[in-house]
């Protein structure tokens, strides 16, 4: 088994109703039961605030306040390899519901 | 995975009623943005983690800090109502002003000051969803079957004139009485809609029940609001909604009164309704929720339709004639004339009716006709008038129910041209 990082950017973000938003936190629930149940979730990672600072060489600014493709979290998942982490990230709700997106970055070997 | 039964959304009503009352209703913009934002961590953070053990608590200090960040950024927050200075200074306060007997009056408040005489009352209902069931304007619009864009003024011009308002209406007001119908009436709308209404979901009708009868609740609960006609509102609701099981089957499809599996109606709703009853006969006043509270209690108590009093029950609709008279009333009171004399004499009542005109955009006067019709044994005259109500159904549970009595009508003989 291999190590992905599962990193998830956010989509159009549209605002939805409180019922909508439950809808949504369900699924990724079911979701990330479903890949913990396959024994594909090691660690579920943490959530993102939407704020923080971008250092550079030449300051310190406050950010990245990116509309789209902000990371909003992270998650550390086992998969036989790319091709299978990849399939196994098609299922996450951000892609449907946000038209968000899933970046598979394959852990490297030590 | 623990069932959260409408937590957002019922909590997102909590949450802006109660801030509303501290931001001052000239600020509900404000409260909805920062109850919003209190959502939208629940959905970032419990997707990862999983639901806290407490969820609703979890919401408030959410909200209370999402509100303190809020208040620090607007350069305004001077000009709010004095309770907002206690909110950001003192930690304890908050507590106090968010708390859960708060809470439930700030409902209360919300609900009356949506109520507003200034408001027009499909607005009142309209704005009573949105803002304390959570339902977004596109919500309400399908709730209503009707176009976003039309709910969407509406609310806003509701809104305009709550803001005008500055706070939240204050329970002991003397013209609270006054107002205390408006609200009655509002919940009594919202109800019917989820209960007779045109929308095609059934899903969203019960929603709709359902908050109708949580918000009446509300008002049984209050000191000041548990008159009889709140208790007689929330029996008449209860007694209905006991039926909802043998009304929709599985496959969404409508069972009229007199031909439902009585056996599957709701006794615990039954019960509480007639619980209520006996705590709204009390006063002098008789209302029209008690009068129809009081011919569902008779359904309800009657195992099988011949066990109805139907005697009886044309004496509540005469009753409601006189206090509160409308087309429909009118109907189903010749209807249960019918029951008590026969088709031909229902007949005659149904054909007599004075607002007949009012009621020509009405399937169910037309499917009343059939019924008579068909019960009397003219089969093609039956199958006219269900074709009448086919036309002007509004979903297709309305729809389907109609064409089975259609093919309940023996198909003409031959040679006939319809």
């Amino acid at each position: 088994m291999a190590q992905f990082v599962f990193l998830y950017r956010r989509g159009q973000n549209a605002p939805a109703s409180p019922a909508q938003m439950q809808a949504r936190m369900e699924r990724w629930q079911a979701w990330f039961k479903d890949l913990a149940a396959k024994g594909h979730l090691k660690d579920r990672g943490l959530p993102l605030e939407l704020t923080g600072a971008v250092a550079t060489k030449k300051n310190i600014t406050d950010g990245p306040y990116a509309e789209k493709d902000l990371v909003m979290g992270y998650s550390l998942i086992e998969a036989r390899d790319l091709a299978h982490a990849s399939e196994l990230s098609t299922g996450c709700p951000i892609i449907a519901d946000d038209s968000g997106s899933v970046e598979v970055r394959p852990v490297m070997n030590m | 995975m623990e069932p959260l039964d409408h937590l957002f959304r019922r909590e997102s009503g909590r949450m802006v009623a109660a801030l509303t009352r501290i931001f001052g209703v000239d600020h509900l913009a404000l409260a909805e943005d920062v109850v919003q934002e209190a959502l939208c961590r629940a959905l970032e953070t419990w997707k990862v983690h999983g639901t806290p053990d407490h969820p609703r608590a979890w919401l408030m200090a959410t909200a209370k800090n999402c509100a303190l960040d809020a208040l620090r950024r607007e350069r305004t927050a001077r000009t709010f109502a004095p309770e907002v200075a206690r909110f950001l200074d003192e930690e304890q306060s908050i507590d106090e002003l968010l708390g859960g007997a708060a809470m439930a009056s700030d409902q209360l408040r919300m609900m009356f000051s949506c109520c507003n005489p200034r408001i027009s009352e499909e607005a009142q209902v309209a704005l009573v969803l949105h803002i304390l069931c959570g339902f977004s304007v596109g919500e309400v619009a399908s709730a209503f079957l009707s176009n976003e864009e039309t709910i969407k003024k509406r609310i806003t011009r509701a809104k305009a004139v709550l803001a005008g308002s500055k706070r939240l209406f204050e329970l002991t007001d003397a013209d609270f009485a006054a107002r205390l119908s408006s609200v009655q009436r509002a919940l009594y709308l919202l109800f019917n809609e989820g209960y007779h209404g045109a929308s095609a979901e059934s899903a969203v009708r019960e929603e709709l029940c359902d908050e109708a009868m949580r918000l009446s609740s509300l008002l049984c609960e209050h000191a000041l609001t548990a008159m009889p006609a709140s208790y007689a509102l929330l029996a008449l609701m209860c007694l209905h909604a006991a039926r909802l099981p043998a009304r929709l089957d599985a496959a969404g499809d409508f069972t009229l009164l007199l031909d439902q599996d009585r056996s599957r109606w709701n006794r615990e709703l039954v019960a509480e309704g007639q619980r209520l009853m006996d705590l709204s006969a009390t006063g002098p006043e008789l209302t029209a929720y008690h009068v129809e509270a009081g011919i569902a209690s008779l359904h309800a108590a009657a195992a099988h339709p011949d066990d109805t009093p139907w005697e009886t029950i044309v004496s509540l609709y005469d009753v409601l004639m006189r206090i509160r008279p409308s087309p429909v009333v009118a109907l189903n009171r010749a209807l249960a004339i019918a029951q008590r004399d026969g088709a031909e004499r229902g007949l005659e009542e149904v054909h007599g009716l004075a607002d007949r005109e009012r009621l020509k955009d009405y399937p169910f006067y037309w499917a009343a006709l059939g019924e008579l019709e068909l019960r009397r044994g003219k089969m093609d005259r039956a199958r006219e008038h269900f074709l009448a109500a086919l036309v002007l159904a509004r979903n297709p549970t309305e729809r389907r129910l109609l064409e089975r009595r259609i093919a309940d009508c023996r198909p003409p003989a031959a040679g006939d041209a319809r």
